[in-house]
């Protein structure tokens, strides 16, 4: 009931998505370009002489990337909702007997497919070019992305329930959402940070997030992770019912 | 002839009843009530920011009123919106669509939408002439175009009623004209039309009802020619001829009520549906050479003025 026009919508979300002049090499091609320039870069420097550095590049350059591949789609995603709402296109959809959530759910299934297709991507150039990953737990970490973008994107919609016009979505989703990777643990270990940002990146998502996914990463079994889980999934929850509440259609 | 002379039992299929809708401190609706009956174009007309469009949501289901009864096709717009949603068919004013997004794609997108089986999409796509823009993005389609396309999503669903928000708004009078064209095929298919626009000429050639709407009120309800009769009698009949005795025997004609005359040129105003020919018969009685004769009726304009006191432009 709920899901007619869901498949044909995501359908025609993804190739609209496809026809913008930056969209596919800006979404997919971009990120997995970084990666494989940071990683030769870091690759060449640091192997020789230290152990860390090389950790860098087997676990944390990954994690980063699908962190990046993560925010990007969700400020693509603030960014789209702002412009259909500025467009009259959700008042135009909602004009129609498809449900509110149906258009949303479209939205968020648009934006984990290219996350996925990128992350895909990027494990296929890595192999390629330098060996990183290669026994890594391809799915486990793909599903742990995905768990990890869903529940960011919902931070992406109580910022797009919020911010009032588009020109201004995508900065202030930016401003929000990067300043999360300095705490989450990626380039300081949380530990090492001074007891008020600690704090700060407790409640932060993304710190859950890169756990997750460095663990995943690393070969960690699931059941390791019941926190992080948990910490999405009240996240996710948290920002459904404010952006609920605070949602505008128009 | 048109199909509501034809009904003899007319049924309403929209009823509004005392709706208000406020936003803040600004009433946007107060104590709207009216019927649109099946099978009419009926138009709620008035200036910008009347309240045309926030009327119109309503009874779309796209707004709640603040109190006051809205049924549609027997249905409560508020608390069934999906079910009066399947049988409407809806034309926003100033939507747009994913600037992408091929015609046939929004067209298939709709389709796919409604529960009961959607019309031939290409004939669709036919009858509005867009068959060869079928592969054009949205973004690139001229502004006739566009609401040709929105007519088609609007249709899609084989509705029962069809709504549409100041459909002709910037259009050339060219496209307009098609589009006026479009509308009554509707009519003529059986639907009911609910429009809005702010074009005293649009609402007087195409609809079959109108309302006019200011400041949130309905001032008055009835078929255009019916409005001008009842709030704008008088008719003007401007003729030029040299005679000098014209203006007493203008003068003597009944119904007449005024006669006022420059350098030859009368102006000749009165009422009732004989005036024209009294006029004539005048003339060809006194042998009275006129050189111009034009006659000037009242419109939708001038009822408007009349009613409100100012012109709907202002």
């Amino acid at each position: 009931m709920m899901l007619r026009g869901l498949w044909k919508l995501t359908w025609i979300e993804i190739k609209i998505f496809l026809r913008e002049p930056l969209g596919a090499f800006g979404a997919i091609a971009l990120p997995v370009l970084v990666f494989l320039v940071l990683g030769r870069v870091a690759n060449r420097k640091l192997e020789p002489s230290s152990h860390a550095g090389s950790t860098f590049v087997r676990v944390d350059l990954p994690v980063l990337a699908s962190i990046l591949i993560a925010i990007s789609a969700v400020l693509s995603l603030v960014t789209i909702i702002s412009i259909y709402r500025e467009g009259g296109i959700l008042k135009r959809l909602r004009a129609t007997p498809l449900r509110p959530q149906t258009i949303l759910t479209a939205h968020v299934i648009v934006k984990l497919t290219l996350t996925a297709a990128t992350l895909a991507l990027m494990v296929l150039a890595g192999r390629r070019y330098y060996p990183v990953g290669l026994h890594a737990p391809l799915f486990s970490f793909t599903i742990a992305l995905l768990i990890s973008t869903w529940s960011i994107l919902s931070i992406g919609f109580l910022i797009a329930s919020i911010v009032p016009t588009a020109r201004f979505a995508q900065p202030i989703g930016a401003i929000i959402l990067y300043p999360m990777i300095a705490l989450s643990g990626l380039f300081v270990p949380i530990e090492a940070l001074p007891p008020v940002l600690r704090a700060v990146a407790r409640v932060l998502p993304l710190t859950y997030a890169v756990h997750l996914l460095r663990g995943i990463w690393n070969g960690d079994v699931w059941s390791a992770h019941l926190g992080d889980l948990a910490a999405l999934a009240v996240v996710f929850v948290v920002c459904t019912a404010l952006s609920a509440k605070v949602f505008r259609w128009e | 002839m048109a199909v509501t002379d034809l009904q003899i039992i007319k049924r309403p299929v929209i009823q509004v009843s005392g709706i208000r809708k406020t936003y803040g401190q600004t009433v946007a609706v107060d104590e709207v009530s009216f019927e649109v009956n099946e099978g009419e174009i009926f138009g709620l007309i008035g200036p910008n920011g009347a309240g045309k469009t926030t009327t119109m949501e309503c009874i779309e289901g796209l707004r709640t009123p603040d109190r006051g009864i809205i049924s549609v096709l027997g249905l409560d717009p508020f608390r069934q919106v999906y079910k009066v949603q399947e049988r409407i068919g809806v034309q926003l004013q100033q939507a747009q669509l994913q600037k992408r997004i091929k015609v046939w794609e929004a067209v298939d997108l709709w389709a796919s939408l409604y529960r009961k089986k959607a019309i031939d999409a290409e004939h669709l796509l036919n009858q509005l002439g867009l068959t060869d823009k079928r592969n054009a993005w949205f973004m690139n389609l001229s502004g006739g175009q566009k609401q040709r396309l929105f007519i088609a999503l609007a249709l899609i669903n084989d509705p029962d009623v069809v709504f549409l928000d100041e459909l002709t708004t910037g259009l050339d009078p060219q496209a307009r004209r098609a589009i006026w064209d479009l509308v009554r095929d509707i009519r003529d298919r059986g639907k009911t039309v609910f429009l809005t626009t702010h074009l005293m000429e649009e609402a007087e050639r195409l609809c079959d009802r109108v309302a006019i709407i200011e400041h949130g009120r309905i001032i008055d309800i009835d078929k255009p020619e019916r409005l001008i009769d009842r709030h704008c009698p008088e008719r003007t009949i401007v003729l030029t001829t040299d005679d000098t005795t014209a203006e007493q025997r203008f003068r003597s004609i009944r119904g007449v009520t005024a006669v006022s005359c420059t350098d030859g040129r009368f102006n000749i105003s009165g009422r009732g549906d004989d005036l024209v020919t009294e006029v004539i018969q005048c003339l060809s009685e006194n042998r009275i050479r006129v050189t111009d004769f034009r006659t000037i009726l009242p419109n939708l304009e001038d009822v408007f003025l009349k009613l409100t006191g100012h012109s709907i432009r202002e």
